[in-house]
């Protein structure tokens, strides 16, 4: 296999992916674990770009990024107090999480490495937002405009749900 | 050219970082980031699939699309319970919420 810019590329958004994803649930200040969070969204994002998908790259910003974000750095802030750390944990529960995801994830990725894909052949090309938007609003048989109507009604009931549960009584 | 078996690996890990972290982080709103990562890697293996397997149809495309806006809601509503919570125990930290059970 020989080395391209596209493979170089995907190794340093793997690599930058992998470290920070691991930094956010290791580090002891919470608000630098939201901060590695916000790089592993950004590294998500890159991985989007690098499929081509332009559009879901752009809405994971706006949304993982921009907003998701925010609110987790504002709820830190009004949550913690001032050079608040992680408790420790004992070291038999650590090392028993520890063992559990190892071999989890080793058995996930055997079978994952084992399983025999459909042919697969990547496409270049952008999706174009046409595309995307057209099948947003059919209502033919590859349109989703249900689902588009339903996660509005969910967005606002999650906002009025937000508001109920967290307003002062 | 990249496999898609590269991205797979990523993901697998990425999921299974945000499970180590939900197993052993004792705060709420830590765990919540954990399973920010868990959902974030779901979210890469839809995009993948679609790109890599059915090129021409748009429904893993569509399902990641979804599932952001869906875990955009539940991080608010999670997040407005956990600072309810704060307000009545001063604390989140898993420990104390006993209080919660019965």
């Amino acid at each position: 296999m020989d080395i391209t810019l596209d493979l170089i590329v995907f190794i340093a958004l793997a690599l930058f992916i992998t470290v920070n994803a691991v930094l956010a649930v290791t580090t002891k200040r919470i608000l630098r674990a939201a901060t590695y969070l916000l790089f592993v969204l950004f590294g998500t994002a890159g991985i989007y770009f690098q499929l081509n998908y332009s559009f879901l790259g752009a809405v994971q910003l706006l949304v993982y990024a921009g907003g998701i974000t925010v609110l987790y750095v504002f709820s830190i802030l009004l949550t913690s107090s001032e050079g608040d750390q992680a408790e420790k944990l004992k070291k038999g529960k650590l090392a028993a999480g520890l063992a559990a995801t190892l071999a989890a994830f080793g058995l996930c990725l055997f079978i994952t490495l084992k399983h025999d894909f459909l042919p697969s052949h990547f496409e270049h090309g952008e999706l174009s937002v046409r595309t995307i938007g057209h099948a947003l609003m059919s209502g033919d048989k590859f349109g989703f405009v249900l689902p588009f109507e339903v996660i509005s009604v969910l967005l606002l009931a999650c906002i009025v749900g937000g508001i109920l549960i967290a307003r002062k009584r | 050219m990249i496999q898609m078996e590269f991205y797979l690996i990523v993901s697998t890990i990425m999921m299974f970082v945000g499970i180590y972290g939900f197993f052993t982080r004792r705060n709420l709103l830590a765990m919540l980031i954990s399973v920010e990562l868990i959902l974030n890697s779901v979210d890469i293996n839809f995009a993948v699939f679609n790109r890599f397997l059915f090129p021409g149809e748009l429904e893993g495309f569509f399902f990641s699309l979804f599932a952001i806006g869906i875990s955009a809601a539940e991080t608010a509503v999670a997040i407005a319970i956990i600072i309810n919570i704060y307000r009545n125990m001063k604390n989140i930290q898993v420990k104390n919420l006993r209080d919660m059970k019965w």
